[in-house]
């Protein structure tokens, strides 16, 4: 079972680290769009296989759908050719570099054990036994019921600001 | 699941919110007057937006010396979130008073202007009153979104979406980085409670070094400061500070940053107080760096807006010393600064909002050359302003200046003290440019007479007023912000 296991991270590993480099290696953008949501299902996976399964559906309707359609709206919104990309190429390396050093850091750093978190009361078998979207709830609406209302403010907000810019006529 | 409706009621205590739940429920009032009201009328929404925010400021004074925590401590009305939600209030208040006319003329009066005046200040409210990362984060949401549609308010004019979308792109991204942040805090303290946090590090002094830890305060610093447009996060403001309607750019010069310093000061002092020696030496730098960058981009300036912008970024410099040196002096000179900055910085502004013309025109230092001649009792209100801008006693600017400096040479900070006072030397030179452009130039040939609009009149004798009673009596106001430390 253990060994299943192992074998099925490393497969949905492998799949989201492909369609990763498809990402940034596709020459139409539409296909490293879709290649953004295989990484997506991937890591949706990947909560599953951690005992979220709340954040994987979620992960997959903000992100596969809603993110997903931002993006692809940005891209036809920006259709930069090749000039831009061309202009960036130099911040390519620099973030290449940026993104080694940065890798080496972190591992050197787990390596000596410097890194530290605490572990809260809600355990995966407290999880297990509650159930992962049941204890979310609880949470938002008895300890965290003012940012839950203060999000339905935000979103009335983006709604009134979005008619206002986008009306033919206000 | 009777439990869980009993607990949830527990928490909740509505003193705790009450000046934001005041505004918030004027607000959807607000768009509901919007939606009955005849095109084009604004001025009563204008009206019932001062009401608003008037009530609103009794609900919150009521409350001074009378701390209410509440919401499982993610809300707390303490004399702090009191004296910055009066901030906010005025900084919104001022720059009603200025719109009405100024849409007019703009061609673009829309009431959902002030709904989102109004929902932009009850975000910087709750950033004021929130104590758990959660809580400050959405505070903050709300005010930036509603300021990325009031940056680009003027849908017609290409200047205002360039500032609308350039705030927006950058502050989303900077809003990324503000929220990974707190992940990482969260991620080593196990809460997102402000209180809970500070706890936390005091009891577990090797956490202060944690690499996460730091990252998670380097991340979150990043996010607040991109908001209060501290070099080297300041690209923004200039473009965005030029191309929105200037009352916006009043207020969002004023209210929005004192909300991002009030948030930075209570995770710093209250949470992150531990780490003190990293942020403070952070901070220590990036003030410096700011009030160069602001001071010496400024002098170059022709646009009175883009140069107010950049003297903008140079005064959050000033405010950035109170925090480093992080002591009472210090900490409540900021309060006291982030005050006196409200009225003389808006007050400006609605000068600025006064000589300009349909379309933005007539903001550099030529249209107001002879401005002394033609209407001298507005260019000695101005004059007023920019002398309180400078610095220069008896005015509010040079109350809070003395009082932040005074807190870095009391920290023993003397050499960030001596970099501030030359740096208010310098900035010397813009401000009396405009003097000299007001008093000693002649007026171009088709000077127009300027006509005065009550509400920015208003706007402009409340600010001075202020501005002189806060340069000419310190005390009053400073004492005050004594008692809002935490």
């Amino acid at each position: 079972m253990e060994y299943l296991q192992l074998f099925f991270f490393y497969l949905v590993a492998l799949v989201a680290i492909v369609a990763g480099f498809c990402v940034i290696s596709c020459k139409n953008p539409i296909n490293s769009a879709i290649s953004l949501v295989m990484t997506f299902f991937c890591l949706a996976i990947f909560y599953v296989m951690l005992h979220a399964p709340f954040m994987a559906a979620i992960q997959i309707m903000v992100y596969a759908g809603a993110i997903m359609v931002l993006i692809i709206f940005v891209m036809m919104l920006l259709n930069q050719g090749a000039e831009v990309i061309a202009r960036y190429r130099h911040a390519v390396i620099g973030a290449f570099v940026a993104a080694a050093l940065m890798m080496v850091q972190i591992i050197v750093l787990i390596k000596q054990g410097a890194v530290s978190a605490t572990v809260g009361p809600i355990s995966s078998d407290v999880i297990e036994t509650v159930g992962h979207t049941e204890l979310i709830g609880q949470a938002l609406f008895t300890d965290f019921l003012l940012p839950f209302e203060i999000a339905s403010i935000l979103l009335l907000v983006a709604i009134v600001g979005a008619v206002v810019l986008a009306k033919r006529e206000v | 699941m009777e439990n869980l409706v009993q607990t949830a009621m527990q928490n909740v205590n509505f003193a705790a919110i009450m000046p934001s739940l005041v505004l918030a429920c004027f607000g959807m009032v607000l768009l509901l007057i919007n939606a009955f009201s005849r095109r084009g009328a604004t001025a009563h929404v204008a009206l019932i937006s001062l009401v608003a925010l008037l009530t609103s400021g009794y609900t919150a004074v009521m409350g001074w010396n009378n701390p209410q925590a509440g919401f499982a401590g993610h809300a707390v009305l303490d004399n702090y979130a009191i004296f910055f939600t009066i901030i906010f209030l005025i900084a919104a208040g001022l720059t009603i008073l200025m719109s009405d006319s100024y849409l007019k003329r703009e061609g673009y009066p829309v009431g959902e202007y002030y709904t989102l005046i109004v929902f932009s200040t009850v975000g910087a409210m709750l950033m004021a009153s929130g104590t758990d990362l959660m809580t400050i984060f959405l505070g903050l949401e709300v005010l930036s979104v509603s300021l990325y549609v009031l940056a680009g308010f003027f849908r017609g004019q290409l200047r205002s979406n360039e500032a609308g979308l350039k705030y927006f792109l950058l502050g989303a991204f900077s809003t990324g980085f503000l929220l990974y942040g707190m992940a990482l805090i969260y991620g080593v303290s196990g809460t997102t409670n402000l209180v809970d946090i500070g706890a936390f590090f005091a009891a577990s002094p090797a956490a202060a070094t944690n690499p996460v830890a730091i990252a998670g305060m380097l991340l979150m610093s990043t996010g607040f400061l991109f908001k209060i447009a501290i070099a080297p996060f300041h690209m923004w403001a200039p473009d965005v500070y030029e191309g929105s309607p200037t009352p916006i750019t009043a207020f969002m010069s004023a209210g929005p940053k004192a909300a991002a310093f009030a948030a930075l000061l209570r995770i710093f002092l209250v949470s992150l107080g531990s780490m003190e020696g990293t942020w403070s030496s952070m901070l220590w730098v990036l003030a410096v760096l700011t009030m160069i960058t602001g001071n010496f981009l400024a002098l170059n300036q022709d646009n009175l807006k883009r140069m107010l912008a950049y003297s903008s970024i140079a005064h959050a410099g000033y405010a950035l010393v109170g925090l480093v040196a992080a002591n009472e002096i210090g900490i409540s000179g900021v309060l006291f600064y982030m005050l006196a900055y409200t009225f003389m910085n808006i007050g400006a502004f609605a000068v600025l909002v006064l000589v300009g013309k349909q379309g933005e025109e007539n903001l550099t230092l030529q249209g107001f050359a002879g401005f002394g001649y033609k209407r001298p009792l507005l260019a000695v209100l101005m004059t007023i302003c920019l002398f309180s801008l400078m610095g220069i006693p008896p005015s509010a600017g040079f109350s809070g200046k003395f009082f932040i400096f005074a807190g870095a040479l009391d920290a023993g900070y003397v050499w960030l003290a001596i970099l501030g006072v030359l740096n208010s030397a310098v900035s010397l030179y813009y401000y009396l440019r405009v003097m000299v452009f007001m008093y000693f130039k002649d007026p171009e040939e088709d000077f127009e007479w300027i006509q005065l609009k009550p509400g920015a009149t208003i706007c402009i004798v409340l600010s001075v007023i202020a501005v002189l009673y806060m340069g000419i009596v310190p005390s009053g106001v400073m004492s005050l912000a004594r008692q809002a430390l935490f």
